[in-house]
């Protein structure tokens, strides 16, 4: 665990960059250090590994103070990434990666099989890798070795100086997306330093906002966005930050988890009394249990004047897949013009109906401003 | 025709100027080197940016100091000292000092240079300053130390020559005699044997700057 209390930042021309900021980081949670340019993110991160002194007040790293421990050994126990990557050109893939390890002198063998484990986490073919130059390597790949580098000697903590800040558009994505399944795994307890809130949305578990060296708002992703605490947040999050809280929840959060089910057999007459009596226009159809199948609609069960329901019925698997964000299931109604949208799971069971109009309610939701809920559990 | 004559009838003359001039280089570049590659790492420190300034302003003037009088600056110097005025030592010492420059400029230079993400990699992930130093800073600064060095023994070969005055040995010999006595094919013999002994001397230096540049660096 990580514990910021009261650190201070003041330089010998008396500038504070840091004023007093209190934050904890539980084990293997991932903490993004968010603002505009000057807040004094970049400076709060560097004085956890103590690369920038503290003026006054103290982190604790599990509990110890950061300043009674030896700043190389500190260091050597937290994984360290930067956005300009910094790979020694004249060492290999390899011998960057083990960087940290040599410094600890662990043995050879030892060393390169954890060069290798890392790099195969990264998705790095390890024998064709291992003994390449980084000038042999493409800016995704030095991006990707620059994080098996700090994740080398397999340190509890890792901070992260945006990393994936100088790297095009779509490799970065594809990075994020990438870190988000290794760190899935690995569990670190992660500083990450980023000016991009929709990364830090992505990213993070909790964000820190900061602004001139203060701490403005220490939530979860979402409830930053739900919930501003003030103007100055409320404008950085930006005004698409509905999209946003629409990219964090998941299609299972807002959906009905249990809707009306029609199966194909069930004849026409009993299901046009139905749709009547409950007012809805449209019913899934699922066979054995709950396979989907496809669904009616009021108009077409309207001119079918008799038969069952496979009759009217429109054959379509057309769905979102549990897991799905809101934003990716908003793009696909929108793209099939259909107003109900069926989740399934991985075996194209039914495990709800998600409508238009419950994401309309969500939307509207975020913009009254007022609660601190997370709009996902809040209906 | 009478060069070649004059060269024919004596190889072995010229064989010893040739060694004796070499011999010249390289104690005189060893040190040089040791001294400038020191210096050089010591005036790039952090904080010493005016310590540097003044050491390469020095340097820069001891280059155009003319190599004739610069030895004749030495003779009252290395007699205060009680040290030989002529001969071997006042040489070796006049070409330390006109092999600084290159070598002190190039080390400073290529170690500031050093791209400050390396350093910051390398800080961050526990260096301690002296292994950034070795393992970082100076295995990028070797093809630049080492285009220094070449330079500062190119220009040794051709300053060697003038040693003879002040009683070295070398190929300045058959050149400085060639002067006084206006045997021309004993000046051109000399002129010509330094210069191919540059360019040797170079090209080798060549091969051992690809040799020690670090695999990665290599285009």
């Amino acid at each position: 665990m990580i514990k910021l209390e009261n650190v201070k930042k003041i330089y010998a021309d008396g500038t504070e960059a840091v004023k007093g900021v209190n934050f904890e980081v539980d084990d293997g949670e991932f903490c993004v250090l968010l603002g505009p340019s000057g807040c004094g993110k970049t400076t709060t991160m560097k004085m956890i590994n103590r690369l920038i002194p503290i003026t006054e007040g103290s982190i604790y790293i599990d509990g110890t103070d950061n300043k009674e421990m030896d700043e190389n050994e500190l260091r050597r126990e937290m994984g360290y990434a930067i956005q300009e990557i910094g790979l020694f050109p004249h060492m290999t893939v390899g011998e960057n990666i083990s960087t940290v390890p040599t410094l600890k002198n662990w043995s050879s063998d030892k060393k390169e099989n954890r060069a290798k484990e890392l790099l195969k986490l990264m998705g790095l073919e390890p024998n064709e890798f291992i003994d390449k130059y980084p000038s042999e390597l493409s800016g995704g790949q030095r991006q990707r070795v620059g994080v098996a580098r700090s994740l080398g000697a397999d340190p509890p903590i890792m901070l992260m100086d945006e990393p994936f800040g100088a790297i095009d558009p779509i490799t970065r994505d594809r990075l994020q997306d990438e870190f988000l399944k290794i760190q899935a795994e690995i569990q670190k307890t992660i500083v990450f330093v980023t000016h991009d809130i929709n990364e830090a949305t992505k990213m993070g578990d909790k964000i820190a906002l900061l602004k001139d060296g203060q701490l403005i708002q220490y939530s979860p992703p979402a409830e930053l966005l739900a919930a501003p605490k003030n103007k100055f947040v409320r404008d950085f999050v930006g005004s698409d930050r509905t999209l946003k809280s629409l990219r964090l929840m998941k299609v299972e959060e807002a959906m009905k988890k249990s809707p009306r089910l029609v199966t194909e057999d069930e004849p026409l007459d009993e299901v046009k009394d139905l749709m009547k009596k409950e007012d809805v226009n449209y019913l899934i159809v699922v066979k054995n249990g709950n396979e989907l199948k496809g669904w009616i609609n009021q108009e077409d069960v309207q001119e079918v004047s008799s038969g069952t329901v496979a009759d009217a019925m429109i054959e379509d698997t057309g769905a979102a897949e549990v897991g799905t964000s809101l934003a990716d299931a908003l793009t696909l109604m929108l793209e099939r013009d259909v107003a109900n949208l069926p989740v399934i799971n991985e075996e194209n069971k039914l495990q709800g109906l998600l409508t238009f109009h419950d994401l309309q309610s969500l939307i509207g939701e975020t913009y009254t401003e007022s609660g601190g809920k997370h709009p996902g559990v809040s209906q | 025709m009478e060069v070649w004559n004059y060269i024919n009838g004596h190889w072995v003359d010229i064989g010893n100027w040739t060694v004796a001039h070499l011999w010249l280089i390289l104690v005189s570049n060893s040190v040089a080197v040791f001294i400038g590659v020191s210096l050089g790492i010591f005036i790039a420190g952090k904080g010493r940016e005016k310590i540097a300034d003044t050491v390469l302003y020095l340097a820069g003037i001891m280059m155009t100091i003319p190599s004739l009088a610069l030895f004749g600056l030495l003779m009252p110097l290395l007699s205060a000292l009680k040290l030989p005025m002529i001969g071997f030592l006042p040489a070796v010492i006049a070409l330390i000092l006109y092999g600084q420059l290159p070598i002190l400029r190039n080390t400073y230079t290529a170690i500031r240079e050093v791209d400050p993400a390396m350093i910051e990699a390398g800080r961050g992930m526990g260096m301690t300053p002296r292994q950034i130093l070795l393992k970082i800073k100076l295995p990028l600064a070797v093809p630049i130390i080492m285009a220094g060095l070449r330079n500062a023994v190119v220009i040794n070969i051709g300053i060697a020559t003038i040693a003879v005055f002040i009683g070295a040995n070398g190929l300045g010999k058959p050149i400085f005699r060639g002067l006084r006595t206006t045997r021309t094919d004993m000046i051109i013999t000399g002129a010509v044997f330094v210069s191919i002994l540059a360019l040797i001397v170079d090209s080798l230096l060549a091969l051992a700057e690809r040799k020690l540049t670090p695999e990665g660096l290599k285009k």
